[in-house]
């Protein structure tokens, strides 16, 4: 009876076992997981256009990781991307007059905040806005400059 | 040079007689290839038509799912770790030339989550759980244990292949998950924590381009596939063994092999269905 009680035991454990299994794999595609630990506060920027930037992409001063993109959404009134960075405690430094900018990572590398401090006197605070940004370059437009340019210049 | 020398009357007949046997043999063994079929498929019905009987008594399906199902885990466990810390490992060199080596987290979860989570499982199960089955069953032959049950009028298919069968279903599915989240873990062991892959670009991308339906739902169903038909395979060719030491080894060998040719061949099919168009 003790034998078939662990067996009993052993097949639920693995029955379970494959069922957390599947519920990681569908967390890990619907993205309801939740991360961040360690204690941290929120900016937001509003960027005229985002490229690809995705929700948990990261948010980089001068090269290093500072936070996370945590949500992104899209502003009706004012035809914007709203931009949600749950940033990491330990670097709440930042003026009020940083440059956020949204960047490639490689040439076919994810898309990025970076974040230029300016150099006010006053610092960002839990919820405010980063009030200057750079739009990500899509590169369609740029193309369309370029040829644009070209053909002014042979006088066309 | 007279053909004459060598076509006689002679090598002609022994010619023909040669042919003939030739002929005779592919009639054989194409006879013993549906027969082999037809036992198979009827087997299959009485199989299905006995699980219901099962239901009434879950113990025997219980102690299946021990020895087929707990009993794979470990090599799943292990082999799902180093295959995915592999693909990151492979991955990485590859994507790292182009600059890309944030989509090393996309790389390892649909490669694992569509193709080698249920295939390399249902290979690794077919010489597991398949090829202990059919030594057991084939053994059970050999020694007369399934005649003796016939004769208490127990009927051997319900007693020993039904729970056996059911229990290589259900396993498979569930081992094939368990292989592909390891198996991500490894990857993200390998690509995160030693080659310095930025931990949220490899969840964040993974995330956005793995589908929960077109892929991870697509590998469940094909571990399905693979699993009954891999536990039908083994437990056919254990019941239909020639009840010696030897038709028991080499049975044990057909489980394997037709195993292996099934999974593959079906996976090919399969990913064509699913992912063709």
């Amino acid at each position: 009876m003790k034998q078939n009680k662990t067996t009993e035991l052993l097949v639920g454990m693995f029955i379970a076992a494959g069922v957390a299994a599947l519920f990681v794999l569908a967390m890990k595609v619907s993205n309801l997981s939740s991360f961040s630990a360690t204690s941290s506060y929120t900016l937001t920027a509003r960027f005229d256009n985002i490229g690809g930037l995705k929700t948990r992409s990261p948010v980089m001063a001068g090269g290093v990781l500072v936070g996370r993109v945590s949500s992104i959404d899209y502003d009706n009134q004012r035809y914007e991307a709203v931009v949600v960075m749950e940033m990491d405690q330990a670097y709440d430094q930042f003026p009020d007059d940083t440059v956020a900018s949204i960047y490639t990572a490689g040439l076919l590398g994810e898309q990025y905040v970076a974040l230029d401090p300016g150099g006010s006197e006053e610092l960002l605070e839990d919820g405010s806005q980063v009030e200057f940004t750079t739009p990500a370059l899509v590169l369609e437009k740029l193309v369309g400059k370029f040829l644009l340019n070209s053909a002014e210049d042979d006088g066309l | 040079m007279a053909p004459s020398r060598f076509i006689t009357p002679r090598w002609i007949i022994r010619k023909t007689c040669w042919m003939l046997e030739w002929i005779r043999g592919l009639g054989r063994s194409g006879f013993d290839f549906f027969g082999k079929l037809g036992r198979s498929s009827l087997f299959l019905l009485k199989i299905l038509a006995g699980i219901p009987a099962l239901l009434s008594r879950p113990r025997l399906l219980i102690v299946q799912l021990f020895s087929v199902g707990v009993l794979s885990l470990p090599i799943i466990v292990v082999s799902g770790a180093f295959v995915g810390m592999v693909l990151a490992l492979q991955g990485y060199n590859t994507l790292v030339d182009f600059g890309a080596e944030e989509s090393l987290g996309v790389a390892v979860a649909l490669s694992i989550v569509r193709e080698l989570g249920p295939v390399v499982t249902g290979l690794l199960f077919a010489g597991r759980a398949g090829s202990a089955l059919t030594a057991e069953i084939g053994l059970m032959k050999a020694t007369e244990q399934l005649a003796g049950m016939e004769m208490m009028a127990v009927d051997p298919i319900h007693r020993v292949i039904v729970p056996r069968f059911l229990a290589g279903f259900i396993s498979m599915p569930l081992l094939a998950v368990i292989f592909s989240a390891v198996g991500i873990y490894g990857g993200y062991f390998v690509g995160v924590g030693l080659l310095g892959v930025d931990e949220g670009s490899y969840w964040a991308q993974m995330q956005s381009k793995v589908d929960l339906y077109d892929d991870v739902y697509n590998g469940v169903i094909k571990s399905f596939v693979f699993g009954f038909v891999a536990t039908w395979i083994a437990v056919f060719e254990g019941y239909d063994t020639v009840p010696t030491s030897e038709g028991v080894s080499r049975s044990t060998t057909r489980t394997v092999v037709y195993s292996a040719f099934a999974v593959l061949g079906l996976d090919f099919v399969l990913t064509a269905l699913m992912f063709g168009d």
